[in-house]
């Protein structure tokens, strides 16, 4: 059991409160990921209280997604994380297929599970890039990342038709089968990556100053990470073996061999690595489904896209994010629309805790630990 | 992997046997059965799930509006020897309520999602619950969205806030009722005090 922490109240006892300085951080600020504001109070360069402040990209996709059809919620969920939509859609199909029990043909699962861990190697590697944009190396990495991300994102044009905005599942499938060649496009792709990571695993692991930074800031104990919600590759790089594709196989995922890398203290340092170990896991997940792909329906061949009415009831789904547990809790009463609509966004869960990791560290340590949690204001603020 | 919620709720009963716990059915085949819990022993019965039953990772907090309560016990279904008590008493008609719904997993037993449901009395004055925030950590910001656009008010959060609407917003926009106003930025300014004064000057 792990009581509230003296965070919501901190108390100033023993500081001279006239020294204390109060910082409003963001949110228009480079180093907030969009944004994003922290009512920061300083004691000299270390934090005494840090308050996220939410809500300036607040637009109720929920009410929004309640007033109309449920596909009609599809696109709009490409801007929840928009640096990663198909998963977003992934889990809003995956959350209206359990609602409703609509079954997905074989294909459909690979597709889905191609597309998913292509978007889970854009996440990681811009990751990579912004990380290392917080700690003042601004641009070289950013740009090898970016330029190994546009490889992918043209690939989801050729499928899609847009570079981020996807809008690609469906109730029970996909929008279209995958054209001609794409598939040699994406072998392309995964044979490059490899080096690309040494590559960049060169440039990152041994730099003394990211050593600096990153090693021990930001550590909690797992308990409290559990206890405070956290999840995805900032629960696992504290040594905690969750991962939905493990713990609760959604999709055909109980069908790869691969394995879930972990983290020995959780500080930034192995947030960092344990990313880089994910993006070698999902390219042997990428090969595997490449192999795999079979012939068939594209979608569930009675999937209905106009009229649906999902029947009485309601369900919560969930996937193993690139950022942590996304998921979709639904209710319907039996109309077109649903009742109501939750988005459990892993960014703005896995904030909770970060006044518990910041407090005591320096004002810099603030912009690293924000970088490590890996937010999109997008999902963030809805 | 759903858990075995008859197996729980007789923990939970012999546990608690204070705590007044029905079983409600999800018609849907999601399958996902959940526990209706009384207000006043949701945390009893958060601490016993926690502690005995290892639920220690609280993943989503859901609140839901239900003007009408009849909708809300069609997506749950009370057990059938308590329906039909109901319908012969003639009661009079039932305020609508705002509910939250808890989806609880275990780490260690790797089941889940337990669900928890919790109903206020009505939707205006009695619309409080006790924060579980003292047992799962997760719920802080989770309850302070839906105080902020639901308007429970959960007693003993640490920092109960809005957290997406602004501080000065007096509605809860996620209520199935709300109305937009036309203009969001309304605010008399200066000037039109000015012009109202100068009526007592200038009758027209």
């Amino acid at each position: 059991m792990i009581a509230p922490s003296s965070i919501s109240n901190p108390t100033l006892e023993g500081t001279d409160d006239d020294q204390l300085l109060r910082v409003s951080l963001g949110p228009q600020h480079p180093s907030t990921h969009g944004v994003f504001r922290m009512n920061v109070v300083l004691d000299g360069e270390t934090i005494v209280s840090l308050k996220p402040v939410f809500g300036y990209l607040h637009r109720n996709h929920e009410k929004i997604a309640e007033c109309g059809p449920y596909l009609h919620s599809m696109p709009y969920t490409d801007r929840l994380d928009y640096i990663c939509p198909l998963t977003n859609n992934w889990a809003y199909a995956l959350s209206v297929e359990k609602l409703a029990g609509i079954e997905v043909p074989e294909r459909a699962e690979y597709m889905r599970v191609i597309l998913g861990e292509l978007t889970r190697l854009i996440n990681h590697t811009s990751f990579m890039g912004f990380i290392l944009g917080d700690m003042g190396a601004w641009g070289s990495a950013l740009m090898y990342a970016f330029r190994e991300r546009e490889k992918i994102l043209d690939l989801f044009e050729h499928l899609t038709g847009a570079r981020m905005m996807a809008n690609f599942m469906r109730f029970g499938g996909c929008r279209y089968d995958l054209p001609e060649g794409w598939i040699g496009q994406v072998s392309t792709i995964i044979d490059d990556y490899g080096p690309f990571l040494d590559e960049m695993e060169q440039l990152l692991i041994g730099n003394e100053i990211l050593l600096a930074r990153t090693q021990d800031v930001g550590q909690l104990p797992a308990e409290k990470l559990i206890n405070g919600g956290v999840t995805g590759p900032m629960l696992r790089a504290a040594g905690i073996s969750y991962d939905i594709r493990k713990v609760e196989p959604y999709g055909i995922y109980d069908r790869f061999d691969f394995r879930i890398p972990l983290g020995e203290k959780g500080d930034c340092y192995d947030r960092i690595m344990i990313r880089f170990l994910e993006m070698r896991e999902s390219l042997k997940i990428l090969r595997q489904a490449i192999d795999g792909l079979p012939e068939g329906d594209f979608i569930h061949p009675k999937a209905k896209l106009r009229n649906f009415k999902p029947p009485v009831g309601e369900a919560y789904g969930r996937i193993e994010g690139p950022k942590g547990e996304l998921g979709f809790h639904l209710v319907s009463n039996g109309t077109t629309d649903p009742y109501r609509f939750r988005v459990r966004a892993p960014s703005f869960i896995n904030l909770t805790l970060l006044e518990d990791m910041c407090l005591g560290l320096d004002l810099a340590d603030v912009v690293i630990i924000l970088g490590s949690i890996d937010i999109v204001l997008g999902e963030v603020d809805r | 992997m759903n858990p075995d919620i008859d197996a729980i709720l007789n923990h939970l009963r012999e546990a608690l046997p204070d705590a007044a716990i029905e079983l409600r059915r999800n018609p849907g085949p999601a399958e996902q059965h959940s526990l209706l819990v009384e207000a006043a022993s949701l945390p009893d019965v958060c601490r016993f799930l926690h502690d005995e039953l290892h639920f220690d990772y609280l993943s989503n907090v859901t609140g839901i509006d239900w003007p009408d309560p009849a909708k809300a016990e069609a997506v749950a279904l009370a057990d059938n020897e308590n329906e039909t008590k109901e319908e012969t008493e003639e009661s009079p008609p039932k305020p609508g309520f705002l509910e939250v719904v808890y989806h609880l997993y275990s780490h260690r037993d790797r089941v889940g999602p337990l669900v928890l449901r919790v109903r206020t009395l009505d939707r205006g004055e009695n619309v409080e619950i006790p924060s579980v925030v003292s047992i799962y950590r997760s719920a802080e910001f989770q309850e302070r969205e839906i105080y902020d656009l639901f308007g429970v008010r959960f007693t003993g959060h640490p920092d109960l806030r809005r957290i997406l609407m602004w501080d000065e917003f007096v509605d809860h926009p996620m209520r199935k009722d709300y109305v937009a106003p036309d203009d969001f930025e309304y605010e008399p300014t200066p000037h039109d005090a000015v012009l109202e004064r100068a009526k007592e000057h200038y009758p027209s």
